[in-house]
């Protein structure tokens, strides 16, 4: 049995590699010490002198970066800093939908990145993310929609991402409590099958427990108030506690990328604003895929606690409140009781805001900066949990080797001074 | 939900209003004489503060006409209104709350 009682920073480096496997087995044997002896997932170490990266943001991009730049490049000497704990920004406040039926080339070879790591994803951590590819459902209301799902299905056909198209008769058999008929009839849908959920919470303690063991040190309460920056070179973070030295830094903040731009003495091409999402009670399965629509601005998918999960759209001026207004839950409510009357009764649990970082294109910024060996991963904007596995994995090899990855290099910032905009709003404008 | 001083009608809720983004941001007076860099920075490019914020706004579903606001994004308290044209109401720096 592993002992517990650790204390902070007491761990040694051959400790690393003695994180028990998670299995049946574990479980048995912790049950017979009442689940009282489970060793920590991750130490909390103070922060060293100097590291070789250091990662700004202990969300999910952010943790999954350190990673694999642990696990593929060898990169032990890192870093994540967080100024509170870790996945309580945007990894813990999003609806949890997984896809990548993109419309354009740059975004679908991103989002199905991650979807390929997605789909082994709780093996390789040895942590259960409960990645379930249920199948995620877009409706189509108008012949506009119809013109639209049409166009994007038949791109993410040329791209290898999976498409579908959907019958009203095939929809209402797959979600019977549909009301097909209502204000906007459903016309028809697009369905992507290895889309589906995955639990937020577990994504970002997997990959924080997995590079943890591979000697990542996940710094918590660490607020990086401002950059060591010296002729053009990144130096080192100031932080609140203290000044750490580092060789390259990767800022991967949500709702926050401003401010770190701000001290690093430049501007982003992206506003921060509010997003909400609510839960209901719990019920019986009612629902057992992701179901999605653009046009009335709602979509629904079911947790496997029972809630019913529901987002809508973002508030239109920046704020960093991490509160939205009530006009938007409005928005949401009356298109989802027209769709799905059975939802009238429904109490609603909990509601909750986010801070989204939202480029003009509506696509992230994965990409090197004016200032020598900082780089970025922010602005994924509404739906960056979707690309968890991706993004880290792109930019710890842009990290590694201090060239961009194929797959990010078109989100490079320099996008926004040639033209080249992946213009992902006209096709993804809600269900991002 | 966010009540609006219209400066020409009053106050109002927001959902008769359309937010119109940063204010003060001047086109540049030569397009054709500046380089990518410069144009990219008027047309993308955006201030985005955390605390205070200069920004526009429409009465949409009243009078039709733009106005400026002073907001701060931490609190969303508004601090000032103003007509478009209209010098902006000094606002004394305060300190960002932390969140």
């Amino acid at each position: 049995m592993p002992n517990p009682g650790l204390t902070p920073g007491s761990m040694f480096l051959s400790e690393y590699a003695m994180k028990s496997k998670y299995s049946i087995f574990s479980l048995l044997r912790n049950s017979l010490s009442y689940h009282q002896n489970w060793e920590r997932k991750w130490r909390s170490p103070d922060p060293k002198p100097a590291y070789d990266v250091i990662i700004i943001g202990g969300g999910g991009h952010g943790l999954a970066t350190a990673y694999y730049l642990a696990r593929q490049h060898g990169i032990t000497n890192v870093a994540v800093l967080e100024k509170s704990w870790l996945g309580g920004g945007n990894t813990g406040r999003n609806t949890t939908i997984v896809r990548s039926n993109y419309l354009l080339n740059e975004s679908a070879a991103m989002y199905d990145h991650a979807i390929d790591l997605w789909e082994n994803l709780s093996q390789e951590l040895n942590y259960n993310v409960m990645f379930s590819p249920r199948g995620v459902l877009h409706l189509a209301h108008n012949v506009h929609d119809m013109q639209e799902i049409g166009r994007r299905g038949n791109s993410n056909y040329i791209n290898d991402v999976d498409a579908e198209f959907i019958t009203p008769d095939q929809i209402k058999t797959m979600v019977p409590i549909i009301n097909l008929n209502c204000r906007y009839p459903v016309m028809g849908g697009v369905l992507q099958r290895r889309g589906g959920t995955a639990r937020h919470d577990a994504v970002a303690w997997g990959y924080a427990r997995a590079a943890d063991s591979l000697g990542v040190d996940i710094i918590q309460n660490c607020e990086v108030t401002g950059f060591d920056i010296k002729k053009g070179v990144i130096k080192g973070v100031k932080t609140n506690r203290g000044v750490i030295k580092a060789g390259k830094v990767g800022v991967v903040t949500a709702g926050h990328s401003g401010v770190l731009a701000d001290m690093a003495g430049m501007r982003l091409p992206i506003e921060s604003t509010p997003l909400q999402a609510f839960v209901s009670e719990p019920l019986k399965p009612i629902i057992d895929i992701v179901v999605m629509s653009n046009t009335i601005h709602a979509y629904v998918s079911q947790s496997d606690k029972g809630e019913l999960v529901f987002g809508g759209s973002s508030d239109p001026y920046v704020s960093y409140s991490q509160r939205g207004a009530f006009n938007q839950l409005e928005h949401v409510v009356g298109p989802l009781v027209e769709l799905y009357p059975i939802f009238s009764r429904l109490r609603m649990m909990r509601q909750w805001g986010g801070t989204v970082d939202v480029t003009l294109d509506r696509s992230p910024i994965v990409s090197k900066s004016p200032v020598k060996n900082l780089f970025f991963n922010v602005g994924w904007g509404t739906g960056g949990f979707k690309a968890t596995p991706g993004s880290g994995h792109v930019f710890a090899a842009s990290l590694a080797s201090g060239e961009m990855h194929p797959i990010a290099a078109p989100f490079s910032i320099d996008r926004h001074y040639t033209g080249a905009l992946i213009d992902e709003a006209a096709a993804a404008a809600v269900a991002h | 939900m966010l009540l609006i001083q219209c400066p020409f009608c009053g106050e109002r809720d927001l959902t008769e209003f359309s937010h119109g983004g940063e204010a003060h941001i001047t086109r540049p007076a030569n397009p054709d004489k500046i380089s990518d860099e410069e144009w990219g920075d008027y047309i993308f490019f955006r201030t985005n503060p955390k605390g205070i914020q200069y920004e526009r706004w429409i009465h949409s579903h009243g009078c039709r006409r733009w106005f400026n606001a002073v907001r701060d994004t931490v609190s969303d308290e508004f601090l000032g209104f103003y007509k478009s044209g209209e010098q902006p109401p000094k606002i004394k720096r305060r300190k960002v709350l932390r969140k």
